[in-house]
């Protein structure tokens, strides 16, 4: 490997930029691709989704496409009883996890011990986090005042999952609110709700299974029955 | 995971930094395992002609051979390539992947 990829590969991953390490197998060359071709953009885009190493033919011999992914980020808008289980579980399954409240008798270390808590309005946090293709972010509160400005920031990210907990009755309404709000529907349509698989989830913690299922299943790119 | 990207991102920090500091530098990258075998390929090994290695690319026990064949490698003994292990060969029992696994590891120099 050249010194001048070396150098371009650290510098991705110190941006938090998703890229790929192609190295030809014989020895003859060592690329950082992005998504945006030309070459190799389809194998290049697989690798990234899957966050797997993968060995591809190409016109020039094999070649070792190794994904270098932003780390994975979990976003939870409501310091709420279900946000417990479901920062635990996510943070076990390798995601960073940050709480959004500004309610600060909620958002408070003794209820979310070792975890990154933001107290500043949704949308003014979320702006901050700068959401990236690895994030995932869920709404939690109930409440459309703390919950919507912080969904209409995440919905002009590129965050791979957006969800928001509420009924069907609930969602549809958010949906009008976020549209009347200048959110087209195709943007819409990458909101989850209501959140979770239908696993029939009782308690917090089987709520939070539900939401965590969801948000893999997102990230995998699997269709769950 | 953290954990893993942190481990990579000081594995390529230092192969940096040795060539900064003079050095001879290869890097070792699993490209395919099968069966079972302690790292996934990407897991990558960075060594100096001194022989300090950091990273890792199995659970210990192909290591030895790995630098072995980056020293060969960046001597210009012989050129960049992988290098397979495995249960089926007899060498491979003697560098003691015993876990069952096969796996494929690229060796090159850093230029």
């Amino acid at each position: 490997m050249k010194r001048a990829i070396l150098d371009e590969l650290r510098a991705a991953r110190a941006a938090a930029r998703p890229v790929v390490l192609a190295t030809w197998l014989d020895g003859s060359e060592s690329r950082v691709l992005g998504t945006d071709g030309p070459e190799l953009a389809a194998e290049v885009a697989d690798a990234l989704r899957r966050d797997q190493a993968i060995v591809v033919p190409s016109a020039r011999g094999l070649v070792l496409l190794e994904p270098h992914n932003p780390p994975l980020r979990l976003v939870i808008i409501g310091a709420v009883h279900v946000a417990q289980p479901l920062a635990e579980m996510a943070r076990l399954a390798g995601f960073a996890v940050t709480i959004v409240d500004p309610r600060r008798a909620w958002a408070t270390a003794e209820r979310f011990p070792g975890l990154a808590l933001a107290t500043a309005w949704p949308d003014v946090a979320i702006e901050a986090l700068r959401l990236d293709t690895r994030s995932a972010v869920v709404a939690l509160t109930h409440d459309p005042k703390l919950d919507d400005p912080g969904l209409l920031v995440a919905l002009r990210s590129p965050a791979f999952y957006i969800g928001c907990l509420g009924s069907t009755k609930t969602h549809a309404a958010r949906r009008d609110r976020l549209a009347a709000a200048g959110v087209a529907p195709s943007a819409l349509d990458r909101l989850h709700g209501p959140v979770g698989l239908r696993i029939g989830a009782r308690s917090p913690a089987e709520i939070a299974v539900s939401i965590l299922a969801e948000i893999i299943a997102t990230l995998r790119g699997a269709s769950p029955a | 995971m953290g954990d893993a990207s942190h481990d990579l991102d000081a594995v390529l920090a230092q192969a940096a930094a040795w060539q900064d500091a003079g050095l001879g530098v290869a890097i070792a990258t699993v490209v395919r395992t099968w069966g079972s075998s302690p790292r996934p390929a990407g897991s990558k090994l960075a060594v100096n002609a001194r022989g300090e290695f950091v990273g890792s690319v199995s659970g210990g026990c192909i290591e030895a051979a790995v630098i072995a064949e980056a020293q060969a490698i960046m001597a210009g003994e012989r050129g960049p390539g992988v290098l397979a292990f495995g249960v089926s060969d007899a060498t491979a029992w003697e560098v003691g992947l015993a876990c069952g696994g096969r796996v494929e590891v690229f060796v090159e120099a850093l230029t």
